[in-house]
This record gives structure tokens, C-alpha cells and sequence, in this order.
């Protein structure tokens, strides 16, 4: 097995590791959120009050009719709320509790094609799981993807242990990642925590020529899927990769085990904000209000303190995210904050300063393990020059991996947005 | 707290549409010296480091007092040696500080307030770079500047060398080390020269430093000892002469990651080759002039230097280099190190242009392998 050490990066330490407990938690209400989609613009299946079933089709996206979205739960349409511009921001659903489930039928991977395979995960709504680099989309069905890539493990700070779902689903990541091999003609790369047991056992069961693991081992971002695709195979202009994580594999491993579109997500709270964070089992986009025993004046996230969305007003869990981060709101003013020690470096939102130029160099090398300047990309994309962001090296990575970088910036500069609107725009002026 | 109370009270009045709305950034850079803003974060992560410019720049010019403390004091000393007087440890400090004050204020009044009226023009915030460049400039200066002088080059340095590129982080060459250039050119008998180094000189006394030594054709053995040039109690720009205060602030400024080492140890390696070729005494010419000094807290302005790490490690050899070049190879100049530094200023974006395209070129000769395996 090949062994990654990744040298640069930075493990970021908060309060707030969740315990090993585990408890079930079934949402009253759940929430499918369009924005959590790059890219996508949704037309809506379903109208307030209809009953729906788990998975059935609530909206498809405009730009490819074949993917649907579809309800984690059983029940009835209780809202579709809408934004500036009648943007839809999310489809509620009211759980029933009846878990009534539409059957797309139990199937051995094997004995399907290519096709009927993608079919099934189109119908079921399971395919939006499946995201695509460069751009970070939803993989495109008519793509031939180079490779596809599952992180096995997670490196972002109070991230949860990913250990926990390959071992109570064995069955399901395995005939997963037999479903996802036979998407390419490439390999599929399991990156696997360098001391997991348990990916070992994995990647000795499912092992093969088309399913490969390798180990990684280092600091944040070691279990950072694009770190992980710049280690083993950088993308190239012109190519696709495919790439998920386990909670996703398991789902699609299900979809074809049982028939059934098994919206069960394993999530941990977590944070300094939060009493008593452990783990929970719940649905996709649940509502978790009720199980938020926060401080006031804290910030809810849907994700890691790194690359999560503000969930404090809404508090229905993101599509992608199996994980939510409670920290203190840092609204406050201090005196001197400047020139006082420093004991904890991170704690709170507050920013440590104003934005500034770029003045420091250097610092940004030191946690971005990739072979590409990061200052000098960034710098392209604030002036949206194509030839120059893709020869620096665009397409090989995506905002959340300049995370740490902007975490760091003594410029206190919004980094991630920038990288992300450098791929819009190429995404919009190349399509 | 009722400091905080009186700030969000007047506060208004500076903001769009009130009686002092003209005068905005300026309350902003007094808000934010007094209190860090109570922003929070808003887009991408969550979290900021507790690091930001105003903490950066403090540490620098922290970093820098070893050297101010010192200098203050040998401003007395070798005054007081050149009349061979011999006085109290206060009443030599208490000379330097009188002659070092008024420096100070010309430096931080000229430049904050070119720094200031840029900033209100431009509606953007004060940046906090100053604070360091002009710590910075009475340090590499005689002591004898007159003073209308030091105005003159800090007003040069920063409309010149920085506001009309826009600003801190805009700027081509390192501003403190411009406007001593500006001087060193345009009044070079009151920047070179025996008279300059010491305040009020005796007249009989020679007051010469080790490099003014070397280029009156002077042998090694004229030079001070090693040990006075390493403590620092010789003639020369106020901050530069005690390498011990130089040393122990380059040591913080490396451990805060605001000087990169690969620049320090390149320039040391560029400066100890080029003295091998030439065959010139190496520890003297490490200790003379301002070669230290220039190589922590000039050569490492991020600003101005090389961007790229690899860059980093050409741009301070040749810096080293060229000293030597200089210094040794040039019968006009006796010190080397400015000029050797802003003209490696200039040639910094070239070199990382050119490390850059090496990544660039790595990069496409990928692209190309790869159309080729899927033809």
C-alpha cells in the first residue's frame, strides 16, 4: 500500500471534541437546500402540502433534467421558502414518521450496467453525493472521470470519526465503492489515516486493480480530498474527477442493498458553545434546533469551523455535512487586542483585525501542501485573468483548500471567496 | 467602560453624512489603536488567527529597540570619547536620547501625516506600516542629519517610494533605505565622510568608521577590534553599529515568522563567498557598516523582497554578493549594503516572474503528458 506523509499543514485545536456517545435523533422537520449545490437552479417537482415518500423527487436542476433531489423523509411539504430574486433557499418537508420508503429496487452491482446503475442513483436522488473537481459541482452523469476519490477520514478541526460509519456499514462502503468503480476507466483511491485499522480490513476485503487505498499521513489538510488528489494524481485541464466520503458511500451502498434511499446521516456536534456534544444518528438537512443546548450569542454551524455554512438562523444541517460546530460569537470589542499576549489562538468569530494588503509572504507555503503558489493564484483570480489562474494551477484545487491560508492571513483577506469566484468565472465564461 | 462608551458616542459624527465624515480614517486608525474591532467573520472560515498587520508590524519595531536602546546610548558615548571625557551610564543615555528625540519626531510627524492625508484621498483605512518605516529611518541615518533633511527624505520615501504605487504592500523598494538613498545622493557630505558619525565631534578626533577606514586605503589592522565592532561602541548609522542588539532582534523577528531565514542565511552565504573570491577578511567585513543591520530588517521587508521560497534564497545571495562587489571592487561608495538591497528590490519581481515559471512550465509539460496518454 502506498503511504503519503503530507509535510505542511496545521491541526487546528478547539474545545468541544464530541464524545463517543450516540443517540437517535428523528427530525420533525427536514430541508433540502439548493445553495448547497454549486451551480445548480432548481425546478420544483412538488408544491406546500403535497405528501411525499422517501425519495421522492422535490426539484430537479434546470441544467440537467436527470438529477433530482429528493426527500430525506416521509410526509408532507410544509414550505418552500424563498430568498431575494424568488431564489429558492429550502424545501421543507414535515416528517410523518412513517418512513415509507419508494422502492427502486434491491440490485447486485454486478449484474447491472454502467447505465442502469447511474439510473438508479438519478432516480433515487443518491447522485448529487457524487461531486466533481475541478469546480466542486455535482458530477455530471455523461462525464468519463479520470479517477474517483473517497477521503476515508477527516483532518478539520473537531471533525468526527469516520471509523465509526465504515464499521457499523461494512457491507454497505464495500458495495459502495464496487458501485463507484464502475463509473471509470481509471482507479478508485481510497485515502485511508495512515493508523485506521479498520480501512486496512476495508481495503483487504475490496481490494483490487480498480480499488486502490492509499495512506496518508500528516497534519490538516492530510484528509482533505483535494490534498489527497494533488498526492496521488493532479488534474489536468481538461480532465474530471469524481469524489465523495464514506457517509455517501454507504448510502449508495444501501440504495442498491436494500432498494431503498437511505437518507440516515451519522453527525457529531461539537464546539466550545455547545453542552454536552456527542454523536448522533439523523436524517439529511434534519432541523436540529431541539438537540442545540447552545450559549447565547453563539454561532451554529452546519460543518467545520473551516468550511461550514452559518446555519444560526435557519439550523437545518447541510446536505454534504455529517458534522455541526457550535463557537462563540466574537462581537466584542478589546482593548489593546493588538498588543496583548495571545493564549488561545482561536476561540471565537472575531476577525483579529482589519483587512489589509498582502504584506507578509511565506505563511501561506507553510499550510497549503500543494505544488502551486498560493499568493500568485490568488492574486489571479482577484483579477480574473483564465490564462493566468489556469497556469498556476486552477483546476487542481477548490476554495476549501485554501481554508487553512485564510484562517492564517494576517490580511485578513476573504480568501475562499475569492478562489471560488476565480472558478465561477472560469466555470461560466468555459461552459 | 466609559472609554468605549465616549468612542461609540462620537462615533456617528465620522461616519457617512456626519459633521466630520472627511476625517474618517483617521478616527478609524485611533478606534483601532485603542480597541480591535468587533468584526466578525463573515464569508469562509469561521475562525482568524489572532495575528493581523497591526500585531505583525508591533513586533517588528519590539524587535527593533534592542538596537534603539543601544544606538541612544553610543550616540552619548562616542561623543563623550571624542573628548575624552568619561561620564555616567545615565548622563550618556540622557545625551543620545536629546539628540535622538527630535529624529523620532520629525520621522513619525512628516511621515504619519503624508500617511494620513493618502488615506482620507483615498477613503481607505491608515495601514500600519509606517510605524515600522519610521522606526526604521532614524536608525540608519548619521546622527548629524540636520533635520530639515530627514523631512525632506521621509516625505520623498513615502509619496515616492510608496503612496504613488498605492500604498503599503505596493511598493518597490524597502521606503526606510530610500529615503536614506535619496539623502546618500543628493547631500552626500553630510551623509559620508568622517564628521557625520559622532554628535559634536571634537575636532582633533578622527571619528572615521571601519568602512571610511578601508576606503582611505587603510590596512585590517587600523580597524577597531572584533569585539568592539561586534558590541557595537564605534562610529556609525545610529542602529546599525551593536550587532548583539541586532542579533537578539533578528532572533524575534524570525521566531514571529516575519523575517524569513532563508533570506538571512542566503545573504550571510552570498556576502562570506564573495569575500572568499575577493579574499577580503570575512568576520570584519560581516561586522562592518551595515551589513547586519540591513540583512534582518532590511533585506527581509516580505514587502519588497522576493515572494517565492525559492526566490527568497537567490534575491538575499545576491544581496550578500554584491555588498562584497561594492565594498570592495568600488572606490566612490564605502558602504554597499543599501544600495546593494534596493537594487536587488528592483530585480525581485523578475525573479519570482521566473520561479513562477518554472511551476508553470512543470505544470503544462503535465498537461501535455496527459493529452498524450489519452490520445
Amino acid at each position: 500500500m502506498d503511504k503519503i506523509k503530507i509535510k505542511k499543514g496545521l491541526d487546528i485545536h478547539l474545545e468541544g471534541t464530541p464524545s463517543n456517545e450516540m443517540e437517535c435523533f428523528e427530525p420533525t422537520l427536514c430541508a433540502i437546500k439548493p445553495l448547497d449545490f454549486i451551480g445548480i437552479s432548481p425546478k420544483m417537482h412538488v408544491i406546500e402540502g403535497d405528501e411525499v415518500q422517501i425519495g421522492s423527487a422535490l426539484f430537479h436542476d434546470k441544467n440537467n433534467e436527470r438529477i433530482l433531489f429528493t426527500s430525506p423523509v416521509s410526509g408532507k411539504v410544509k414550505a418552500i421558502v424563498r430568498g431575494e430574486k424568488r431564489a429558492i433557499l429550502r424545501v421543507v418537508i414535515e416528517n410523518d414518521f412513517k418512513n415509507e420508503s419508494i422502492d427502486f429496487g434491491a440490485a447486485n452491482p454486478n449484474t447491472l450496467s454502467r447505465n442502469e446503475l447511474i439510473d438508479k442513483m438519478l432516480r433515487s436522488g443518491v447522485w448529487p453525493m457524487l461531486r466533481q473537481r475541478p469546480f466542486a459541482t455535482i458530477a455530471n452523469p455523461n462525464d468519463a472521470p479520470k479517477h474517483i476519490f473517497v477521503s476515508m477520514f477527516d483532518t478539520a478541526p473537531l471533525a468526527i470519526d469516520n471509523d465509526y460509519i465504515i464499521e457499523n456499514q461494512f457491507d454497505a462502503i464495500k458495495t459502495g465503492l464496487q458501485v463507484l468503480s464502475r463509473f471509470t476507466d481509471g482507479k478508485v483511491y481510497m485515502g485511508i489515516r495512515h493508523n485506521s485499522l479498520i480501512c486496512k480490513e476495508l481495503s483487504n476485503q475490496v481490494g483490487n486493480d480498480d480499488i486502490i487505498a492509499v495512506e496518508f499521513d500528516g497534519k490538516h489538510p492530510a484528509g482533505n480530498i483535494g490534498t489527497q488528489i494533488n498526492a496521488i494524481s493532479p488534474i489536468n485541464k481538461g480532465e474530471v474527477v469524481w469524489y465523495c466520503y464514506p457517509c455517501d458511500v454507504m448510502t449508495i451502498g444501501k440504495l442498491f442493498l436494500t432498494g431503498k434511499y437511505d437518507s440516515t446521516r451519522i453527525i457529531a456536534t461539537s464546539g466550545s458553545a455547545i453542552r454536552n456534544p456527542h454523536y448522533y444518528t439523523t436524517k439529511i438537512g434534519a432541523d436540529i434546533s431541539p438537540i442545540l443546548n447552545v450559549d447565547e450569542n453563539s454561532r451554529i454551524i452546519s460543518g467545520n469551523v473551516l468550511t461550514g455554512s452559518n446555519i444560526t438562523d435557519d439550523r437545518f444541517l447541510g446536505y454534504h455535512d455529517s458534522q455541526v460546530t457550535v463557537i462563540p460569537e466574537g462581537d466584542k470589542y478589546k482593548l489593546f487586542g493588538w498588543i496583548r499576549p495571545v493564549f488561545k489562538r482561536f476561540t471565537d468569530t472575531n476577525t483579529h483585525g482589519d483587512t489589509r494588503p498582502y504584506i507578509m509572504t511565506g505563511k501561506f507555503e507553510k499550510v497549503f501542501p500543494f505544488d502551486i503558489y498560493p499568493m500568485q493564484l490568488i492574486k489571479a483570480c482577484l483579477i480574473k485573468d483564465i490564462d493566468q489562474m489556469e497556469e498556476l494551477g486552477i483546476y487542481e484545487i477548490d476554495a476549501e483548500d485554501f481554508a487553512l491560508c485564510e484562517v492564517i492571513d494576517p490580511s485578513k483577506t476573504p480568501i475562499q471567496q475569492i478562489i471560488r469566484e476565480g472558478l465561477e468565472f472560469i466555470r461560466k465564461e468555459t461552459n | 467602560m466609559g472609554l468605549r462608551n465616549y468612542i461609540d458616542k462620537i462615533k456617528p459624527n465620522f461616519e457617512t453624512g456626519g459633521k466630520y465624515a472627511r476625517f474618517h480614517s483617521t478616527f478609524e486608525a485611533f478606534e483601532t489603536f485603542l480597541y480591535t474591532p468587533d468584526k466578525v467573520t463573515t464569508s469562509g472560515s469561521h475562525i482568524r488567527d489572532t495575528v493581523d498587520m497591526k500585531r505583525n508590524l508591533i513586533t517588528v519595531v519590539i524587535a527593533l529597540i534592542p538596537c534603539f536602546l543601544f544606538g541612544t546610548w553610543n550616540i552619548g558615548y562616542q561623543h563623550f570619547l571624542s573628548y575624552g571625557e568619561s561620564v555616567t551610564f545615565w548622563h550618556t543615555f540622557g545625551y543620545g536620547l536629546l539628540k535622538i528625540i527630535p529624529l523620532y519626531l520629525v520621522s513619525y510627524i512628516v511621515g504619519l501625516t503624508i500617511e494620513f492625508v493618502f488615506a482620507e484621498i483615498r477613503h481607505e483605512d491608515v495601514n500600519e506600516g509606517y510605524f515600522v518605516t519610521g522606526f526604521l529611518i532614524p536608525l540608519i541615518m548619521p546622527v548629524e542629519v540636520p533635520l530639515w533633511m530627514l523631512a525632506l527624505a521621509v516625505a520623498f520615501a513615502v509619496i515616492i517610494g510608496k503612496e504613488v504605487f498605492g500604498g503599503s504592500g505596493m511598493n518597490v523598494v524597502n521606503p526606510a533605505l530610500l529615503a536614506r538613498a535619496f539623502l546618500f545622493f543628493s547631500y552626500p557630505s553630510k551623509m559620508t565622510g568622517d564628521s557625520v558619525w559622532i554628535a559634536d565631534k571634537a575636532d582633533a578626533y578622527t571619528g572615521a568608521t571601519p568602512l571610511g577606514t578601508i576606503l582611505n586605503g587603510g590596512g585590517v589592522n587600523e580597524l577597531p577590534s572584533l569585539t568592539d565592532m561586534f558590541v557595537g561602541t564605534i562610529p556609525g548609522s545610529i542602529g546599525e553599529t551593536s550587532k548583539i542588539a541586532i542579533l537578539i532582534g533578528g532572533i524575534i523577528l524570525i521566531i514571529n515568522g516575519l523575517a524569513s531565514c532563508r533570506i538571512v542565511v542566503s545573504t550571510f552565504l552570498g556576502a562570506i563567498s564573495m569575500a572568499l573570491v575577493f579574499n577580503v577578511p570575512i568576520c570584519q567585513h560581516l561586522l562592518m557598516g551595515g551589513f547586519m543591520f540591513g540583512t534582518f530588517f532590511m533585506a527581509t521587508d516580505p514587502v519588497t523582497a522576493a515572494q517565492t521560497n525559492p526566490g527568497k534564497w537567490i534575491y538575499g545571495f545576491l544581496i550578500g554578493a554584491i555588498v562584497m562587489l561594492i565594498r570592495v571592487a568600488n572606490p566612490g561608495y564605502p558602504e554597499g549594503m543599501m544600495l546593494s538591497i534596493l537594487l536587488m528590490n528592483i530585480f525581485a519581481p523578475l525573479i519570482d516572474w521566473c520561479v513562477v515559471a518554472l511551476n508553470i512550465r512543470r505544470r503544462k509539460k503535465r498537461w501535455a503528458a496527459a493529452e498524450r496518454r489519452s490520445k
